[in-house]
């Protein structure tokens, strides 16, 4: 019979050198005239052991990682066809605490198919939710997902549900769905990984949301930084259209579903809802006012859904398997689980699906490892460059949208990114302003003009001019900026800023200027 | 060395790319990108002919041209590397990757390189925190960039 050998085509694995194993694997078939096959999956989202190679042997899968491609001949002397013995052999994949230990609904599948097989996705269970609600009035599919307790996984943490039946109950020729895949915040894979490793699952998702609401058409807005996530969307589209599960007649329901996938150009903004929809629209990323709500006017006038990624992708196991089951998981308003992605500084570094609720202590000290330098945790942000610096003292928080936002925080799309001991806070604080800087669309003054005198005067606090009045200055500055910005570009900056002054007080007091000598 | 391409050469093969794409909702940023991938950068001979075939006005195209990053208004080098210059990458000594890159290189972020071998660009995220410090090169993502790994890559790029 013949063995399959999964080598990942996830473009963290490609970063690690996924490719040169994949070839130096095909050889060494080649060469000994084997009876194997090569099957590029997505990522497991352990990424301390990428490239992971699993050989799938009755039914389990042992892996081996990481692998370099000089291993690769010594793992099949080793014997690695039959889950042979070697110094990377990790044994059974699904038997590792990590992966072991996760809940993972969103990314079940992820890692473990061939991305671009239809068969394969069906087979671990796909196209059931998509199944479910084409034989459902679409206002009860709303209520599903509504009931389901869905939130908005790109950060704002909006009930998705509520945003569907806005859609639905608006009136208009044209109904859109789009996707906002423009992953831009730092610490976060977890789009990228869903469109390269379970590229259908984000499309019956959208079209879930497309018999839902009425809408006919579906935009996926990724980045130019993400050429892998494009190409596998992409490609998936079309098997998709090929198969009948969009076109003129979803699943043969009579009801029509299209999508087009489209790439932004480099602005980070350009993942705020409404400045998406400008850029999809052929114009300059700038921020609209709401209301009008993108749900009522959104994508050229008409009435939209936009969401995240994750929800999107969310939804075809609650479809499936209705809302109780997802709603079981999870703590207070957060329901269901969030795929956290673990960066940065980490030993233990990866995505990790769970239900609401852990401790950041726990996911950084017991999952993630500590750091991967070894030197004590410094600080960790929390939901990309606008999430704020939580220092070891706020360790017990519990990782939901109501803990975090009590804690002068926020989730944001649950990346986590690890600081050890040498990371200067000022510098930090110095970089969110510059990082806003760059990238405001320049419609609303306090971020645009903000951000840029945020960087001056911390620059000054750093080199120790008049620092108390200036330390002053920057958290009023901060203020205006949070209550003034027009979206959550310049009205989130000041978190990491205020919370590296506010936990890390010694990074903002440097040494006093030392006088040039006469 | 520079191609110079003529400018009635560039009005017409642009007009071929908006004809291509022009049926799509919010065609604009689509033909950009064509354009880009067709000249290597946005040629401003261009503008005027996707302004008059969209029915745009000429300032609003320049608009949108000089809004986004990627769009450039001259050729870049024959490689583009871009460093990641985002949080993650600075937890695990981005910032000293992209000093020793700019050394290795003698330009900094912006410049390309007097052969006109390399462009050097940051970028914020390649989606790769978990293994960062991360880089691009030419489309290909590279991660855990060591400073051997990094000299690798500079080689690479100067090729």
């Amino acid at each position: 019979m013949t063995i399959r050998i999964y080598v990942p085509r996830d473009a963290a694995a490609l970063a690690l050198g996924a490719e040169t194993v994949a070839k130096a694997i095909a050889n060494e078939i080649a060469a000994r005239g084997l009876d194997a096959e090569i099957v590029r999956n997505g990522s497991r989202g352990m990424f301390w052991l990428e490239p992971l190679v699993e050989v799938e042997l009755a039914g389990k899968r042992i892996g081996y990682g990481p692998v370099k491609a000089r291993d690769v001949p010594a793992l099949f002397e080793a014997g690695m066809m039959n889950g042979g013995e070697h110094p990377l052999c990790l044994g059974e994949v699904e038997d590792l605490p990590f992966l072991k230990e996760q809940t993972r609904l969103t990314f079940a599948r992820c890692g473990i198919t061939d991305p671009l097989s239809l068969k394969d996705y069906e087979a671990h269970g796909g196209l059931a939710g998509l199944r479910h609600a084409v034989s459902m009035a679409p206002a009860d599919v709303v209520k599903e997902v509504t009931d389901s307790g869905l939130r908005g996984r790109g950060g704002a943490g909006f009930p998705t549900g509520i945003k569907w039946k806005t859609v639905l109950d608006a009136i208009g020729d044209r109904k859109y769905i789009v996707c906002n895949a423009d992953e831009g915040d730092s610490g976060t894979f977890a789009d990228r990984m869903i469109m390269e490793g379970d590229p259908f699952v984000l499309i019956e998702g959208m079209a879930i949301s497309g018999l839902a609401t009425g809408a006919t058409k579906g935009f996926v807005y990724t980045r130019s930084e993400y050429p892998h996530a494009i190409a596998a969307m992409t490609e998936a589209v079309g098997i998709a259209r090929q198969a009948g599960i969009l076109g003129p007649s979803v699943l043969g329901s009579g009801r029509a579903f299209d999508i087009e996938v489209r790439t932004g150009a480099g602005a980070y903004v350009c993942g705020e809802e409404t400045a998406l929809l400008n850029s999809l629209e052929g114009k300059r990323g700038i921020v609209r006012a709401k209301p009008p709500l993108p749900a009522h006017k959104g994508l050229f006038g008409c009435p939209t859904v936009i969401n995240n990624v994750i929800s999107l992708a969310s939804v075809p196991v609650i479809m499936e398997k209705g809302a109780a089951f997802y709603r079981d998981f999870g703590m207070g308003r957060s329901r269901g689980t969030i795929p956290l992605q673990i960066a940065g500084n980490v030993r233990y570094g990866g995505l990790y699906e769970t239900a609401f609720g852990l401790s950041l202590g726990d996911i950084v000290d017991r999952i993630g490892g500590g750091t991967a330098t070894g030197r004590p945790v410094k600080a960790v942000q929390v939901g990309g460059p606008l999430g704020a610096y939580f220092p070891r003292a706020l360790f017990d928080t519990p990782f939901d949208y109501e803990s975090f936002a009590a804690k002068d925080g926020l989730i944001g799309h649950a990346g986590i990114v690890v600081f050890d001991d040498t990371a200067d806070m000022l510098k930090q604080a110095r970089f969110a302003m510059e990082f806003c800087a760059i990238e405001s669309c320049g419609k609303c003054t306090p971020c645009r003009i903000g951000s840029t005198r945020g960087v001056e005067t911390a620059d000054k606090i750093a080199h120790g001019i008049e620092p108390e009045k200036n330390r002053v200055l920057l958290a009023d500055l901060c203020n205006t900026m949070k209550f003034g910005s027009l979206c959550a570009l310049g009205g989130f900056t000041p978190y990491p800023v205020l919370s590296a002054m506010t936990h890390f007080p010694e990074d903002f007091s440097p040494a006093p200027l030392v006088e040039a000598a006469e | 060395m520079t191609i110079r391409i003529a400018e009635g050469d560039i009005a017409e093969r642009t007009r071929a790319i908006v004809a291509d794409l022009r049926s799509l909702e919010g065609s604009l940023l689509p033909i950009l990108h064509e354009v880009q991938e067709e000249f290597g950068y946005v040629p401003q001979e261009a503008l005027p002919v996707i302004a008059q075939e969209l029915n745009l006005s000429r300032a609003e195209v320049h608009g949108v041209v000089t809004f986004y990053h990627d769009y450039r208004d001259h050729p870049a080098g024959r490689h583009v590397l871009k460093l990641c210059r985002a949080e993650a990458c600075q937890s695990m000594g981005g910032d000293a990757l992209a000093e020793r890159v700019k050394a290795l290189l003698g330009i900094d972020f912006h410049q390309t390189m007097l052969d006109g071998s390399v462009t050097l660009e940051p970028v914020y995220c390649l989606g790769l925190c978990a293994c960062a410090p991360a880089a691009m090169l030419d489309g290909e993502v590279y991660g855990r960039i060591d400073d051997a790994m990094a000299a690798e890559l500079v080689a690479e790029a100067r090729r």
